[in-house]
């Protein structure tokens, strides 16, 4: 009972991990320009689609994987210019839409030039799984569990220790203040957009191998992404990765101990549930509204 | 204006199947329509003139749905009380949801109401032994009212269009009234509107759960004009499509709630020519729509068509 638990938090912390990295995103995309990106799952589909793509065009893994990447911060880059520029300032139903009508595009092109098939791709580094005390480990698992603390901390690095970072804070918390210190919020906002494509893509990359990828991955990874974004305080990144595992985890434990067919369910309700009690998230800020 | 704009619908779709008659296209699309009709103008009572974002309104849609279908055919209620506790099993959900969830505001609320959704849906998809999982539940029976079958294309069409009417006639007299203003003075400045002495918190479960029973109409309808109801009527794209008319035709406007209703119920049936593309347009439309119509199709398009009559006048 015991080594099954630690199986299913291992699982959990590596599933939660992506979560961790969407929710990320999705803070970032939120503190800079008040939107909360409903496409940020079509990055990590786009990600892992476009790998997966080069893979089997006989590119080597890294070429690849940075290929996706860039080619995904690409996306973000237009997506921001085309649809979320024009609107800025518009109610949040709106840009919520535009959002929901820009990850539709995505998928739809994923669609033409993928199909509609799943897609997989071989782990990093073999699949032969490492026992863990009771737990086995596949080692895919310890690449998402190292790359997503590593990303984690040189955003949290970026945030805290570098001027540009700094920069795009300063815009998070008063956009008008931040232009009156000659901050360049437009380009603030583009950098928040590629960080954001780029960190879904990455996500999407490692989770690839695990699990498959198809033109319509991105929805459930991005909702779950938003739930972490949520539960962690929107705005806040370092609770959105906080929210990302602990609802990984949920996630996996419930699959296990209670019903795999109503695991997104429960995290679903757990996210209520924290909503009900906590209306600004667990780690968020209190809103206090200017009249 | 809002009588005259009520009667041109009254008149179109009464004038539709007689103009063609025995036509495929307007008995089927129409009801479709008008069911899409029914269930935006309920929801633009709760977005547009509320101000409160549902991304999970094809819920209650569904709970409408499947309350006639379970009902009707594992305990043979008939049709029109399954309708009924379709309503007051709807009503009570939404109720209970109401005053936790419209405490939320903006992405919280979104968040929320969409993991409502997902919750339905998943439980539509799961408890397989009430609702018969993926593969949903047939043979349930069509309406009869007052001993009058409503058995065919034709008689679906004049019921959901009368049933579309109505619910159109209520929506225009509620924000008219003192509870609409209330709506409007909430969404305006939740704050401001209690300072003047709105019971926001009352006003927005009332407008909540109204919202959530024209929806419940709505799926029973659905539920008894299709005789199968699945879990894919009433998943998360179905909550999307459903804001999506409501911005679509411009906020805060019956007509364009209903004309955002029409508009994309006939974009889904015009895009299935396109297969492969389908996705690609109507992402593609609804940025381009939000961008350059940024007050929905159906005012932007209206205060096109007054410009222009001002200028073929002054002509």
């Amino acid at each position: 009972m015991l080594e099954q638990i630690v199986q299913f938090l291992v699982t959990g912390i590596t599933v939660g991990s992506t979560y961790a990295l969407v929710g990320l995103g999705f803070a970032l995309i939120y503190n800079a320009s008040d939107v909360v990106n409903f496409a940020q799952g079509e990055f990590v589909m786009l990600g892992a689609m476009i790998a997966i793509a080069l893979l089997s065009a006989g590119w080597p893994l890294p070429l690849a994987a940075v290929a996706a990447t860039l080619l995904t911060v690409l996306a973000g880059l237009l997506l921001e210019r085309f649809a979320v520029e024009p609107t800025l300032g518009a109610p949040v139903v709106s840009t919520i839409i535009i959002t929901i009508g820009a990850a539709i595009f995505l998928r739809g092109i994923a669609l033409l030039l993928w199909g509609k098939g799943f897609h997989s791709m071989s782990p990093f580094s073999g699949d032969a799984p490492l026992h863990l005390g009771g737990a086995t480990l596949l080692p895919q698992s310890l690449w998402v569990l190292g790359l997503t603390v590593l990303l984690v901390g040189l955003v949290h690095l970026f945030f805290n220790r570098t001027l540009l970072g700094k920069a795009l804070l300063a815009c998070s918390f008063n956009r008008a203040a931040a232009q009156l210190v000659g901050i360049n919020v437009r380009v603030m906002l583009r950098l928040a957009y590629g960080l954001s494509a780029g960190l879904g893509a990455l996500a999407g990359i490692l989770i690839a191998p695990i699990t498959f990828s198809s033109y319509d991955a991105g929805i459930m990874l991005g909702l779950k992404g938003f739930s972490a974004a949520i539960v962690g305080g929107i705005g806040n990144p370092m609770g959105a990765v906080a929210g990302g595992l602990l609802l990984g985890i949920l996630e996996s434990l419930s699959a296990g101990l209670i019903s795999s067919g109503y695991k997104d369910a429960i995290a679903f309700l757990f996210v209520l549930l924290v909503l009900f009690f906590q209306p600004t998230g667990l780690f968020g800020h209190k809103i206090t509204e200017r009249v | 204006m809002r009588l005259a704009g009520f009667y041109t619908l009254a008149i179109i779709a009464g004038l539709l199947p007689v103009l063609f008659p025995n036509n495929y296209f307007i008995t089927v699309v129409g009801i479709a329509a008008g069911l899409n009709v029914i269930l935006a103008v309920g929801l633009n009572l709760l977005i547009g003139y509320a101000g409160q974002i549902s991304l999970g309104h094809a819920a209650f849609f569904g709970i409408g749905a499947y309350t006639s279908a379970i009902l009707t055919t594992r305990y043979a209620f008939p049709p029109l009380l399954a309708l009924g506790m379709g309503l007051i099993s709807t009503g009570l959900i939404s109720w209970l949801l109401a005053r936790p969830i419209l405490r939320l505001h903006s992405h919280y609320l979104a968040m929320a109401t969409l993991g409502f959704g997902i919750i339905i849906h998943v439980i539509m998809v799961q408890a397989t032994y009430w609702t018969g999982g993926p593969d949903g539940l047939a043979g349930i029976p069509p309406l009869t009212l007052l001993g009058w079958a409503v058995d065919s294309d034709q008689r679906w069409y004049s019921l959901i269009m009368m049933v579309m009417l109505l619910s159109i006639g209520l929506s225009l007299n509620l924000v008219d009234s003192r509870f609409g203003r209330a709506l409007r003075a909430l969404r305006g400045s939740e704050f401001a509107a209690r300072m003047m002495g709105v019971d926001t918190a009352r006003a927005k479960t009332q407008v909540f759960v109204i919202s959530a029973l024209f929806a419940a109409v709505a799926g029973s309808l659905f539920a008894h004009q299709q005789g199968f109801v699945s879990p894919d009527s009433f998943n998360l794209s179905t909550s999307i499509d459903l804001v999506i008319m409501v911005v679509l035709g411009g906020m805060a406007s019956t007509f364009g709630a209903a004309f955002g209703a029409i508009a994309l119920t006939l974009l889904h049936q015009g895009l299935v020519v396109f297969e492969d593309y389908e996705m690609l347009v109507h992402g593609g439309l609804l940025i381009a729509v939000m961008i350059f119509l940024p007050q929905g199709l159906f005012s932007g398009l209206s205060q096109g068509a007054r410009r222009g009559w001002t200028l073929v006048r002054r002509k």
